[in-house]
């Protein structure tokens, strides 16, 4: 039948085209490798994800250098998730059912975060989100299979807050993009603001849908409402469109401006000389740090990949070596075992300790924050500090008010 | 409001207005020669932004003044338009004789090309072009600062409009070029070299799309996500002001400038819809846009499913088929049965698009529509109604009709490109409250927790249920097919003058056709939301429709088992590259354009043809 043979013909042609070149399969080692499985949006998102995949393959060069984990080598099975909730799963479910891993990590987008909670906790197997920064994640939508990495939105927006204290802004206006990490960072910012902040409110509020906004109308409409204090949750091609813009029209001159993300060179790279100095951040001043054991991660990276490293490329690294000591520590990589393992489990990580807090999953690491500043051609960070996750994570009765579980 | 704000936010309106005027305008014309849908002139935009963010700091740093700034944004143009006449040699005059929408899948291929290349050429990280000398500094308007770049660009579309007018009146190519536009026959029969006239036209489509795109560094940086976002808006301008309609286009992009820059004012969410919901109401008001014309008589997408003795031993072979898929679970691992479950659902959704296209000549941009609405259907009723499964799908499937009678009382009014792009439309209208009205739909979160009921549950069972449900429904459409409605509706597709002069209610007809083949997509997609246990907006999205058309036009529109085959070989190409090679975009997008050289009547019918031709 015309049917069968032709889908053969192409199943054959496609195998020798994409197959062949990948070569013999090297001798067998004595174990089969230990099986990861890894998703994001590597062609959507690629200025984050690109970065931090040179990071986990970093980490598992050096991993599997050492002899591996239990004896085993790592391997990670890694596949564009394809930048939307269902193209997520359905990649997820091949990794699971096909390539037979034993736990998920990545992700980008909040929303694609979230439905791959939603998916671990349907599928019983362990996701740590690398990336999304929903509070839902571990909140609203959490459960025992999903787990998270860097400080979520409740905690950088909490560090920010607190910094806007002493400004005296008043009349603040929101931007963030309209998903839900955007709106999860809004709506927390709109909560802390008039709880910390007396006698704050909100003047003007813009959600630009994600990749489309239109900067000038969207700075001249907030310029309108004469906030003193402007809180942007924006970030990639949006960011520098929107800086543009409020650079030209003096929008940021007298205005207290607090930014989630800015100060990662992810974001801030691309602003050039542009930087808008005396924003407050969060973000990571790699060049800057000097901790042994990050230098040490900042040589290594820049030796292999001629390139400096992104905050993307810390979160890469950290996540594998962190499901490293997970899997040393269960002894197997049995789902109920890792999650034993990974219960309020301490790590030493190459951003400092950080405590996997048993109660929602989420992990302890914080944040850099300070002020953004000019350094030379390209942006960097002044006065930070690193603000360790622990203190500004939701209370056990937040937490417990909002989780099923 | 005070009068300052008001200026600067029109203002604003207006350079966006002019942006969007450059692009969309090379857009308009390439189809107004050509009447192909170029998908792929968001891509030439999106290297135009790219090249002249690359190209324009290393001139300025010759430091021969501000006149290089302006050179390179013009040698990224002309770069462009040469990549422009590289698609039209290699890829596009090759496929001139094939069904027209065989040449918007091609496009659509070398959109997936484009994006892996990008990256691969310029890097992942965005790039931010440098700013025009000189008019870094804003000019004060009413006493607020306003950019005065974007001065320039609001100067740059009537200035680019003025060279388009004089180039198509003035010179012996714009007389071609109009000519063409209008009896694409004729000119062709005048002895004009179309090879020359083409390649012409898609080198000027492209260098204006390169233009727009580079025009743009001083405000936006080159980002892989530019040729998606601007395409639509393209598309949306060019049906608005009427296809291949310079002017209009021109018109379109001024409404839809003013539109944004006060529309974000009144509702700040309504960015996405804006655009659509204009489009619609000028359709609705207008079926040619603003100055387009009637299409000539005799149909551009007369082709379809024509009548043809039967398969010798057709039943036999379904029947056996239908065996063999039954018995796959014997064989198939979990997973397997799941990529045949989804190529099961893909099937029955592209059949029922077969209905529209093949049969009715009915061009559906926007069938995603129904899908959507199928799976929203039936998400919506287990999660606010606590329905089972067995009561959702009938629910799904109910509302994907309804939304098709409601389309489709719309869409039956117009023909050829607008019908399709009023359905585009539709789709994204739908696809826009999908996303925003996050209360009830989950936003882009969409709805988890749609899972089967118990008896048909896990792989094996579901993929059974799936195979039933397909093969009856396609059995019913098969007979609609052959039916005399569906005789009738050929007729209609064929000549609509002659099957009105004989009695048929051409419109009534059509209008069935749409809820018929609506409440088919909207089953399809009802099983896929169980099937996958959510849905989200990108069920509604445009690649989706996107999805059913190329599995259509792959399989062939002019056989009945087209779209099956379609289905099966393109999500089975997907799931074969997708994990092999981080650049299966450009894998899948190359298959694409491969098969369209080889396979110009779609896998099916060119075998058939060869077939034929041997007999």
């Amino acid at each position: 039948m015309a049917k069968t043979s032709t889908i053969r013909w192409l199943a054959l042609g496609a195998a020798l085209a994409l197959g062949a070149p990948l070569g013999a399969p090297a001798a067998q080692a004595q174990q089969p490798p230990i099986k990861l499985g890894e998703l994001n949006s590597y062609a959507q998102w690629a200025a984050f994800t690109v970065p931090y995949r040179n990071g986990w393959q970093l980490a598992v060069e050096e991993i599997n250098a050492k002899g591996g984990v239990l004896g085993r080598k790592l391997e990670i099975v890694s596949r564009d998730d394809g930048a939307t909730t269902g193209s997520a799963t359905r990649v997820a479910d091949e990794l699971v059912t096909r390539e037979g891993v034993s736990l998920l990590f990545g992700s980008f987008l909040s929303n694609v975060g979230v439905a791959m909670a939603d998916y671990a906790n349907q599928k019983k197997i362990v996701y740590i989100a690398a990336e999304p920064l929903t509070d839902a994640v571990t909140m609203a939508q959490g459960n025992r299979y999903t787990y998270r990495i860097r400080p979520n939105n409740f905690m950088q927006v909490g560090m920010l807050v607190d910094q806007a204290k002493a400004s005296g802004a008043k009349r603040w206006a929101i931007v963030a993009p309209n998903y839900e990490y955007g709106q999860s960072a809004a709506a927390v910012f709109k909560r802390l603001i008039q709880e910390r902040v007396p006698g704050a409110q909100i003047v003007a509020e813009q959600y630009p849908a994600l990749g489309k906004i239109e900067a000038g109308a969207t700075a001249s409409a907030i310029e309108q409402a004469k906030p003193d204090g402007i809180f942007n949750v924006l970030f990639g091609p949006d960011l520098t469109q929107f800086v543009r813009e409020g650079n030209t029209r003096g929008l940021f001159e007298d205005a207290t401006v607090l930014s989630l993300l800015t100060g990662e060179p992810e974001w801030l790279l691309p602003l050039k000389d542009e930087v808008p100095e005396g924003w407050t951040v969060t973000g990571y001043p790699w060049d800057e740090i000097t901790e042994p054991k990050h230098k040490a991660f900042v040589d290594a990276y820049r030796a292999k990949y001629n390139d400096t490293p992104r905050l993307g490329s810390l979160l890469g690294y950290m996540v594998v070596t962190m499901i490293r000591d997970t899997i040393e520590r269960a002894g197997s990589v049995e789902s109920e075992a890792l999650i034993k393992a990974l219960e309020d489990a301490k790590f030493d990580t190459v951003a400092g300790p950080v405590t996997m807090r048993g109660l929602d999953n989420q992990s302890t690491m914080g944040a850099w924050v300070g002020k953004l500043v000019l350094k030379g051609a390209s942006g960097g960070m002044t006065d930070w500090t690193y603000k360790d996750g622990a203190s500004f994570m939701p209370t056990e009765a937040e937490v417990k008010a909002v989780r099923k579980d | 409001m005070d009068p300052a704000f008001l200026a600067v936010q029109a203002l604003s309106g207006l350079s966006s207005a002019s942006s969007l005027f450059i692009t969309a305008c090379g857009l308009t014309i390439v189809f107004g020669v050509t009447r192909i849908v170029n998908f792929a002139h968001g891509s030439l935009y999106m290297i135009g932004a790219y090249t002249a963010a690359t190209l324009v700091p290393r001139l300025l740093e010759l430091s021969f003044g501000p006149a290089t700034f302006w050179a390179g944004i013009l040698a990224s143009a002309l770069i462009v338009g040469l990549i422009g006449v590289l698609i039209e040699v290699l890829l596009l005059r090759r496929i001139y004789g094939a069904p027209e929408l065989f040449q918007l899948l091609a496009t659509f291929g070398v959109v997936l090309v484009v994006q892996d290349l990008v990256v691969q050429v310029f890097g992942p990280q965005d790039i931010l072009g440098p700013r025009a000398p000189g008019l870094r500094a804003p000019v004060e308007i009413l006493g607020r600062r306003f950019p005065s770049y974007e001065l320039v660009l609001i100067a740059a579309g009537p200035v680019v409009l003025g060279l388009v007018w004089l180039l198509l009146r003035k010179t012996r190519f714009g007389v071609l070029v109009r000519a063409a536009t209008q009896d694409r026959d004729m000119v062709a029969s005048l002895g004009v070299n179309q090879a020359m006239l083409f390649t012409g036209t898609l080198f000027l489509g492209a260098f204006l799309a390169g233009l727009g795109g580079a025009l743009q560094i001083p405000r936006v940086s080159a980002n892989t996500g530019m040729d998606l976002s601007i395409i639509a808006e393209a598309f949306v301008v060019t049906v608005v002001g009427g296809m291949g309609s310079v002017p209009g286009a021109f018109l379109a992009a001024l409404i839809i400038g003013q539109l944004q820059a006060f529309g974000i004012l009144i509702f700040p969410k309504s960015t996405l819809v804006v655009v659509f919901l204009l489009m619609a109401v000028v359709l609705a008001v207008r079926p040619y846009g603003f100055f387009g014309r009637a299409e000539v008589i005799g149909g551009t997408h007369a082709v379809g499913i024509a009548s043809h003795k039967r398969m010798p031993r057709g039943t036999l072979a379904a029947w056996i088929a239908i065996a063999a898929l039954a018995c796959l679970p014997l064989v198939g691992d979990a997973y397997l049965l799941k990529v045949a479950t989804e190529i099961l659902i893909f099937a029955l959704f592209a059949f029922s698009l077969q209905l529209l296209i093949g049969v009715g000549g009915l061009v559906s941009f926007g069938h995603a529509a129904f899908f959507g609405l199928g799976a929203y259907g039936a998400a919506l009723a287990v999660k606010w109604y606590g329905a089972s499964m067995e009561a959702a799908l009938p629910l799904g499937l109910c509302l994907a009709a309804l939304g098709a009678a409601l389309i489709g009382a719309f869409v039956v009014r117009l023909s050829g490109i607008y019908l399709a792009m009023m359905t585009l439309a539709a789709a994204q209208i739908l696809y826009a409250v999908a996303f925003q009205w996050v209360e009830v739909t989950g936003g882009d979160n969409g709805i988890v927790g749609v899972w089967p009921s118990g008896w048909a549950s896990g792989p094996v069972p579901y993929y059974l249920l799936t195979l039933a449900v397909t093969v009856v429904a396609v059995f019913l459409l098969r007979r609609i097919i052959d039916a005399p409605f569906g005789y009738a509706l050929r007729a209609a597709r064929d000549s609509e003058a002659r099957a009105e002069a004989i009695g048929l209610k051409v419109r009534q007809h059509r209008w069935l056709a749409f809820v018929i083949s609506g409440a088919a997509a909207g089953l399809a997609g009802g099983i896929y939301a169980f099937s996958r246990g959510s849905v989200d907006p990108s069920l509604l999205g445009i690649s989706t429709s996107v999805d059913a058309l190329t599995m259509l036009l792959l399989g062939g529109i002019q056989t009945v088992t087209g779209p099956l085959v379609g289905a099966g070989v393109l999500h089975f190409l997907r799931d074969l590259i997708m994990p092999l090679t981080p650049f299966w975009r450009l894998l899948l997008g190359l298959s694409i354009i491969a098969m369209v050289l080889i396979f110009p009547r779609g896998l099916v019918g060119t075998i058939r043809y060869w077939r034929e031709e041997r007999a």
